[in-house]
């Protein structure tokens, strides 16, 4: 019998009741009584010496309230960067400035020169036609191999060069896998592109400054995954706001795929002129605006190398990347390539020997940063390639070589500096050859040939570190943040919860799936409990919501906290019973003592914690309220296999994906709808990935697909039902709730398995292709089996 | 400025609009109705679809002005008269046929559309129906299994443990 309620159900979400009636709250629907707006005219080249900007006859236009530049800000910071890499030599990275508005320079096209603020929307727009720009075009950096060479046009004329680091890892290894290289068996190398992608969540930014002159606060309201997380950027490293004079509020968002996590420069732009201009001021991105200045995802070159002896075990692995950071480094930018990266560089396998190399470089573009998976789709995709090139050279079957080479023992110290506390590879390749109906390929594949196209299928496996992430790990590692997260619970006289939790959910559903936990450990109604996020002025300090942690880390936090309300509300009970403690129980809502017929319901105990006219007062303070943080003591490491199935017209390279499956192991699962939600989602934007979506520059930096006219996003008629399955269950070892985390997942394994899949059907067809870079157009296929 | 008159979700409106005023625009800042939402600029993503007149529109390619006289019915007239969801809204909610919520609107009200001129549409007219509404969410599975079954066909049961 499924669960109907509590950990385990299906609960349907409450938030969609709102959203489905036209009564979310986004951030655009919010307006402020005498709000002003902005307008950022923003620059139409990748490079450029700024002479002069003109804004008198802007100033004078109708409405104008008044016209910013990068000369406003001199006295102001700049974004700051959240995470310092340490390179090969033992040195800090290569840390440019990044002013809120271009000063001296443009750097690509998008970056903002000025900022008028006018009564109304159209004002501003129309008085930013009147700025006078004086900028002289510079030759654009724009390939990352060529920005390395001497004498290259530099993005940052304070640096040495375009290289913000070149890091390695782990050195220690580097000798030991040359050797294990030069001496192996067998050697497959590929070179890739992780091509450059837009995170694109369907609402575009918005950002609403407002200032109270009676109080010396300001307040932003933002399209953001970590209100905490702007506060404390912005307040502390740009306008030297006080945490405590600065509130941010995130209120439904829709959708952030990581590109909300950031600290952008609009944020800081509009609590600024608020306080200048003792008005609210409203900023909403356009559609063409998001596309260059929200922080791109991936943009990796690279090269890997996997040795292998006779019988196909994996020796040693070795990778040399280049990754695009974009003009400036956006805030958890350096940390993608590399600690997100490169410590997954090991995969599901046991690989002694592991060595990664990342050039991470400056270029004229939108700066890089997390997007969905960050850094572990770009591992899991040349790794998972490279396996599956290898075994064809090899002549081993490609499920064959993964299961020869899966770690079966946990926990599993990789040789990327991560442990693995459990996991069960098998179990999902196992369940992924079930649901995909491997055996049936065959006669698929002769039915596909009887309308002359030619069917293929890849596998893949994937391992993704989530829950992040241990603070005094990611310290050390250059993290300028610590990673827990926290919750306060707050019991009311009659009963019910409200929990204030720093996680922020932007569509995964926090306000259904959190009540079911805490509404099991009571044993109450999950209606009893409300959740409360996204706004700094009443929830703990907390770090947001990505790289699938909420649950993980936020729900861990939510337990405790749960716990230590349990733990008061025994000894109230146990007050009002006569008796001891220890001797309380707590079931279905109701406060027994173990053998006697004493009881006291959930409800009585509130009511008494608020009302204490009979309560222990000399040993215990009235109220019912606990909070707790949570440091996790590692990762988590959702795994599982993948399973995909096309199509491809020989005629035309068109691919169409007919099946794909994916077995995941999430450990335990909360609310497995919303579970089955995130991996469709993943999967959709792994699969845009590998067959649609490419961010494209011309050599100039013009940013080409600039639109959703050129930029191909997946559609409903891209994409086939799912087969999903979470029946793989190896709880997480280390969190209370033995969740791994589900949200990235879909977006990391299942790239690969697209690619697998095509070069499958080329393969069995006779064409001797062994790798085409991502998206997987018609006309890259078509010129791929006809070259 | 002209003022356009309207009405919208039965009720009779009107304005100001500039020429240049967006019926979707009209819809959110004039009269407040934020549930129609704007999620690009070259009339792609299909978050601002309403119904004018009957048909589905994406609200911000018509002027508020070219809808003067019109009845136009958006996601907050969608709702059974007594306030609870109406077929295709729980539909959406029972399968999960929505994630952050922004580009609902849109699909609810393309949804509605579609189910009037197709009351059994297939899973292949679905998806071709919806090429002009985007969702970055929910990979359209349960989008598409929200229509179904709000058009009365067989669909899987959501999972549980």
């Amino acid at each position: 019998m499924p669960k109907d309620h509590g950990i385990g159900a299906s609960t349907k979400r409450r938030e969609d009741v709102r959203f489905l009636t036209g009564k979310g709250r986004y951030t655009d629907d919010i307006n402020i009584r005498g709000q002003a707006y902005v307008h950022f005219l923003r620059s139409d080249v990748a490079h450029g010496k700024i002479n002069a900007v003109g804004t008198s006859e802007a100033e004078t236009a109708p409405g104008v309230l008044r016209v910013f530049t990068g000369k406003d800000f001199e006295g102001v910071g700049g974004i700051p960067c959240g995470w310092q890499i340490t390179d090969r030599q033992g040195n800090p990275m290569q840390e440019p400035a990044h002013p809120v508005l271009a000063q001296g320079k443009v750097r690509h096209v998008g970056d903002p020169i000025a900022a008028v603020v006018a009564e109304t929307y159209e004002q501003a727009r129309d008085a930013a036609e009147k700025i006078n720009l004086d900028i002289t075009e510079l030759p654009a950096v724009m390939n990352m191999k060529a920005a390395l060479e001497d004498g290259a046009p530099k993005v940052h004329d304070d640096l040495t060069s375009n290289l913000c680091y070149d890091w390695g890892f782990i050195e220690d290894n580097r000798e030991a896998v040359d050797q294990a290289i030069k001496s192996a068996h067998h050697v497959t190398t590929l070179e890739l592109v992780n091509q450059r992608l837009v995170a694109n969540p369907m609402e575009p930014r918005v950002a609403i400054g407002d200032y109270a002159s009676y109080s010396d606060e300001s307040t932003l309201y933002t399209t953001s995954q970590n209100p905490h997380v702007i506060r404390l950027l912005m307040g502390a490293f740009v306008l030297g706001i006080p945490e405590h004079k600065l509130r941010v509020v995130a209120p439904d968002v829709g959708g952030g795929f990581g590109s909300k996590i950031f600290h952008y420069a609009e944020e800081a732009f509009c609590t600024f002129a608020a306080k200048q201009l003792k008005c609210p001021v409203k900023w909403t991105s356009s559609r063409s605006e998001a596309f260059m200045t929200d922080a791109h995802g991936r943009d990796h070159v690279t090269r890997i190398e996997l040795a292998l002896d006779a019988e196909g075990n994996f020796q040693a692995i070795r990778t040399e990347t280049y990754a695009n950071m974009g003009a400036y480094l956006s805030t958890f930018s350096t940390s993608v390539p590399t600690y997100l990266h490169g410590t997954l560089m090991a995969g599901n396998y046991k690989t002694p020997n592991i060595y990664v190399n990342v050039k991470a470089v400056f270029s004229n573009t939108v700066p890089v940063d997390a997007y969905r998976g960050a850094g572990r789709p770009e591992a899991t995709f040349q790794l998972e390639r490279v396996i599956d090139k290898a075994a064809r050279e090899m002549g081993i079957d490609p499920v064959e070589i993964r299961r020869k080479n899966f770690v079966t023992e946990f926990p599993y110290a990789t040789p990327v500096a991560v442990e693995y506390d459990t996991g069960d590879y098998n179990a999902t390749m196992d369940k992924a050859l079930e649901i995909a109906d491997w055996d049936g390929f065959d006669a698929r594949a002769a039915e596909s040939a009887k309308k002359g196209l030619w069917r293929g299928r890849g596998i893949n496996t994937y391992i993704e570190a989530c829950g992040i992430a241990p603070s005094a790990l990611v310290g050390q590692l250059g993290a300028r943040a610590g990673l827990y997260e926290s919750a306060t619970v707050r019991v009311n006289a009659t009963g019910g919860l409200v929990v204030m939790t720093g996680s922020h959910s932007h569509g995964q559903g926090h306000e259904t799936a959190f009540p079911q936990v805490i509404a099991e450990m009571i044993g109450i109604d999950e209606s009893m409990v409300e959740i409360v996020h996204g706004d700094t002025a009443n929830t703990p300090m907390g770090m947001g919501t990505y790289g699938s942690r909420s649950l993980a880390v936020g729900g861990s936090a939510m337990v405790r906290a749960t716990e230590k309300i349990i733990a008061k509300a025994k000894k109230i009970a146990a007050h009002l019973m006569e008796a001891a403690p220890e001797d309380v129980e707590l079931k279905d809502g109701q406060f027994s003592i173990a053998g006697t017929d004493k009881s006291v319901a959930w409800g009585d105990v509130c009511l008494a914690a608020y009302v204490p006219h009979n309560y222990p007062l000399e040993e215990l303070e009235p109220g019912l309220e606990e909070t707790a943080f949570y440091d996790p003591a590692n990762f988590t490491y959702p795994a599982g296999a993948y399973i995909c199935e096309v199509e491809v017209d020989p005629d035309t390279g068109k691919v169409r994906i007919d099946r794909f499956a994916a077995a995941d192991d999430f450990g335990n699962v909360v609310n497995p709808m919303i579970v089955e939600g995130q991996v469709h989602g993943g999967l959709a934007q792994g699969i845009g990935q590998a067959l649609l979506e490419g961010c494209a520059y011309d050599d100039s930096g013009q940013l080409i697909s600039g639109s959703y006219m050129d930029y191909a996003m997946p559609r409903a008629d891209d994409v086939p039902s799912y087969s999903v399955d979470h029946s793989c269950q190896t709880p997480c070892t280390h969190n209370p709730l033995g969740v791994k985390g589900c949200g990235e997942a879909g977006a990391i394994g299942s790239p690969p398995a697209v690619v697998n899949a095509v070069v499958d059907a080329l393969q069995r067809n006779g064409k001797d292709v062994t790798h085409i870079d991502m998206p997987l157009s018609p006309s890259r296929v078509w010129a791929a089996m006809n070259g | 400025m002209p003022t356009v008159s309207m009405t919208v979700n039965g009720k009779p409106v009107s304005g100001e609009a500039e020429g240049r005023t967006l019926l979707v625009q009209f819809l959110r800042e004039t009269l407040g109705l934020t549930g129609t939402h704007v999620g690009c600029d070259t009339s792609q993503c299909g978050a601002c679809v309403v119904h004018v007149d009957g048909e589905a529109v994406k609200s911000c390619t018509m002027f508020a002005a070219e809808a003067d006289g019109a009845e136009v019915k958006t996601i907050e007239g969608m709702a059974n008269a007594d306030g609870s969801l109406s077929v295709i809204q729980q539909a959406f909610q029972d399968h999960h046929g929505l994630q952050c919520g922004f580009c609902t609107p849109g699909m609810v009200m393309s949804a509605a559309a579609l189910l009037k001129d197709n009351p059994k549409p297939s899973e292949a007219e679905i998806r071709d129906y919806l090429e002009g509404n985007i969702c970055r969410c929910t990979g359209y599975h349960n989008i598409v299994k929200a229509i179904l079954a709000a058009s009365g066909q067989e669909v899987t049961p959501i999972a549980a443990e």
